[in-house]
């Protein structure tokens, strides 16, 4: 039984939910994922775990309710309640070695997912610089946990609510230009880790990001997830999820994450129709 | 008087069945059943029983029937085959039993799949009989998929009386039998209340299982299994390589078919999966896979289905019937022609480019080689593309397993027992022998499971 033992709001749509997936959590690596089902006519997401107990036999998934699938998560699951379905560890870890000063960029809820990959770069024996991001204050989360695991937190939001106002490319774009950051790994929107990309590209500094193309079983089956890195189709489930992000090919990532679009919002708008007609 | 014709199974209406996804045969009643087996000529030598991969006494099954002794006739299939419901459906009879009945040489060969068929609905329908299960001797087997290799492999374990415990890597067991076959060909309810069986003979399945990630083939030996038999099957997509391959509307059949059958995406949104077909839709690839994606394409509402093949229909990997039953359908085939390229706007697949082919001398299948034909380029306007030229040996298990002997394809290097170069560690099916049929594999799964059988005696007995 996949049960949820704890369910907290984090920030805005934004929630942490710890479930009980021994399995998963102890195998688990930083940079991995699991795919949840919610329930019999569920479809089957990838999450990237945000945190993993071998011994209490928990992982910690932050999901932002912006789908059919995670609005009813929201909605519809509580503390107590049991997942139909999660499997894990999936993909490959982070490769996670001492590369000296590292940075770490999160943005809006990628501050989950880039918890664990400073933990383990810190962990190394890294410098680990995070860079945080969101909108707005009321969008960042995490940011004790965060700076647990760095030796250096930069918060940045674009209304300036919280932290330095403007995009995390600013502050990135300073340290990279700086000299002296090894590695930068960027987790967050698309559109995010592909500007965060061309601006280690033009300061020669590699960066690793995670990407989350839409995705069927997430072992290799299907291929929905397939991705161009330096010009070859790779899957991100079993390739990835992390790759190098200069050699991404953005775009078609981009456009492939909108396959479903109408299809998702029709399932969206009829889930929340219900749930109005089930309140009234 | 022998008939010269098999009696027909009645269908449903093609134009009907083109708007549902409900089994297309009927199945034979009680009488049709008896008139068909009554057409078994009984010969001594029984040619059938060598033509199938589980060996099952076919004529003494159909002289059961013929007796309207339909309860025997189960039992006897079931000595050689716990998945008959599977099989009757799924088989490729025509080259395997029914292509060496001796009634064949003069007339059309008795209908042994649909008898198979008949038989195991019957029994469905009337409660089904577990196979007995031997005493416990104290071993436990770890099988690895729940596809047909290590479900036959389970249940020949069982019948054994060791303790199984099958690994499947989705939510649902079956393998390709839930994810890749539709519902129309085989309904999933067979395929549970098959794998209900199983649980109910003792086997213990346990789904969200990834051997390869969170279990490895070593992590269950030292977890006290004294065998692993590993069924992974050829569950890789195989794509084209051309460009404009990742286009929106550009399909592997595996996602295709995983999200319309596993997922039940032609329930959106009742069911959450969606899936997306255009007017036109272009099927690559002339086997089996291709006809259940073409004819699938056709049930989600496709105005119209093509189906692209670089060689000739006389070349076609899959099943005549199902050939048939997709022109009936209304699929449209163009043969010798060859995608070269896809084209798109704003990200979407809009046509695809193919090139004309001849055939040339033959390969080394033996079928006659496809060569293009310079300058014969055209252009097909569709808006949704499902590529089904095969899939490759999952690649998780030999690559997280150390010690085993993988070949240049990618397969198992494994001898016709399933042993392969691991002491206690087995093999068979797809992953073995590359992407082939659900009773090949059923048979390398049995095959292994009588060799897993004798190795732990073997070292129990020391």
């Amino acid at each position: 039984m996949y049960t949820i033992v704890k369910k907290r709001g984090l920030a805005d749509q934004i929630t942490e939910y710890v479930v009980q997936a021994p399995v998963v959590a102890g195998a688990a690596q930083a940079g991995q994922f699991a795919v949840i089902r919610l329930h019999e006519r569920g479809e089957r997401i990838p999450l990237t775990l945000a945190d993993w107990d071998a011994q209490a036999g928990t992982i910690t998934l932050v999901v932002q309710a912006v789908g059919k699938t995670t609005v009813e998560l929201e909605e519809r699951f509580h503390e107590g309640d049991a997942l139909a379905d999660v499997v894990g560890p999936l993909g490959e870890p982070s490769e996670i070695e001492e590369y000296g000063t590292v940075v770490c960029v999160a943005g809006g809820v990628g501050i989950a997912p880039i918890h664990p990959v400073a933990r383990a770069l810190k962990g190394a024996g890294n410098e680990v610089i995070c860079i945080a991001g969101a909108r707005n204050r009321g969008l960042l989360f995490w940011l004790d946990r965060l700076s647990d695991v760095c030796d250096d937190l930069i918060i940045t939001t674009d209304d300036g609510s919280h932290g330095r106002k403007g995009l995390v490319t600013e502050p990135l774009k300073e340290l990279v230009e700086g000299g002296g950051v090894a590695r930068v790994w960027a987790i967050g929107p698309a559109i995010m880790m592909k500007f965060c990309s061309l601006v280690c590209q033009a300061a020669g500094v590699p960066i690793v990001v995670s990407l989350n193309p839409i995705m069927v079983d997430g072992t290799g089956m299907c291929g929905a997830c397939r991705v161009e890195v330096d010009g070859v189709v790779r899957f991100a489930c079993v390739d990835g999820p992390e790759f190098r992000g200069d050699r991404v090919n953005w775009d078609l990532l981009i456009a492939r994450l909108a396959a479903f679009k109408e299809e998702e919002r029709c399932a969206l708008e009829q889930f929340r129709a219900a749930l109005k007609e089930a309140r009234e | 008087m022998i008939r010269k014709t098999r009696v027909p199974m009645r269908e449903q209406d093609p134009a009907a069945r083109i708007h549902n996804f409900q089994e297309v045969p009927f199945g034979y009643t009680p009488e049709e059943a008896i008139q068909e087996a009554k057409r078994c000529l009984q010969c001594k030598n029984a040619p059938c029983i060598g033509g199938c991969p589980v060996e099952i006494d076919i004529p003494r099954f159909i002289a059961h029937i013929a007796a309207g002794d339909f309860r025997a006739a189960i039992r006897t299939i079931k000595e050689a085959n716990t998945l008959p419901a599977i099989c009757g459906r799924v088989c490729p009879q025509e080259t395997q039993c029914e292509g060496v009945c001796t009634l064949g040489k003069k007339f059309e060969p008795v209908a042994i799949g649909r008898l198979e068929r008949f038989v195991a609905d019957w029994e469905r329908k009337r409660g089904m009989e577990l196979p007995p299960v031997g005493e416990p001797t104290g071993f436990r087997v770890a099988v690895v998929g729940s596809g047909p290799a290590g479900l036959a492999c389970a249940v020949e374990l069982r019948r054994f009386g060791h303790a199984v415990t099958v690994f499947e890597a989705l939510h649902e067991p079956g393998g390709v039998l839930m994810y890749g076959i539709p519902e129309f060909r085989l309904p999933k309810d067979i395929v549970r209340r098959e794998i209900a069986t199983l649980q109910e003979m003792g086997v213990e399945l346990v789904t969200n299982a990834v051997v390869g990630k969170a279990f490895t083939v070593d992590g269950l030996l030292a977890d006290g299994y004294h065998a692993v038999f590993v069924g992974t099957g050829a569950g890789l997509p195989r794509f084209l390589g051309i460009p404009g391959e990742s286009l929106i509307g550009v399909y592997s059949a595996n996602e295709f078919l995983t999200r319309v059958n596993l997922m039940r995406a032609y329930l959106f949104p009742e069911y959450d999966t969606p899936v997306r077909v255009g007017k036109r839709v272009a099927v690559v690839g002339g086997g089996n896979v291709a006809m259940d994606a073409a004819r699938t394409a056709l049930r989600l509402g496709a105005e119209e289905v093509l189906v692209l093949y670089r060689r000739t229909e006389a070349e076609m990997p899959a099943r005549r019937e199902e050939i048939r039953h997709a022109k009936e359908e209304g699929v449209k085939f163009h043969f010798l022609v060859n995608p070269v390229r896809f084209l798109g706007e704003g990200g979407e697949l809009t046509a695809v480019e193919c090139l004309r082919m001849e055939l040339g001398v033959p390969d080394e299948s033996g079928r006659r080689r496809p060569v293009p034909i310079e300058g014969s380029e055209f252009v097909m306007p569709v808006e949704t593309a499902v590529i089904a030229i095969g899939n490759q040996p999952h690649p998780l298990v030999p690559r997280t397993t150390p010690g085993l002997s993988v070949t240049r394809w990618g397969t198992i290097q494994a001898d016709e027992d399933g042993a392969t170069g691991r002491p206690g560690v087995f093999a068979g099916g797809d992953i073995v022998t590359g992407a082939a049929t659900v009773i090949s594999a059923m048979g390398a799964g049995k095959k292994a499971a009588q060799a897993i059988d004798r190795y732990l005696r073997e070292k129990a007995a020391g």
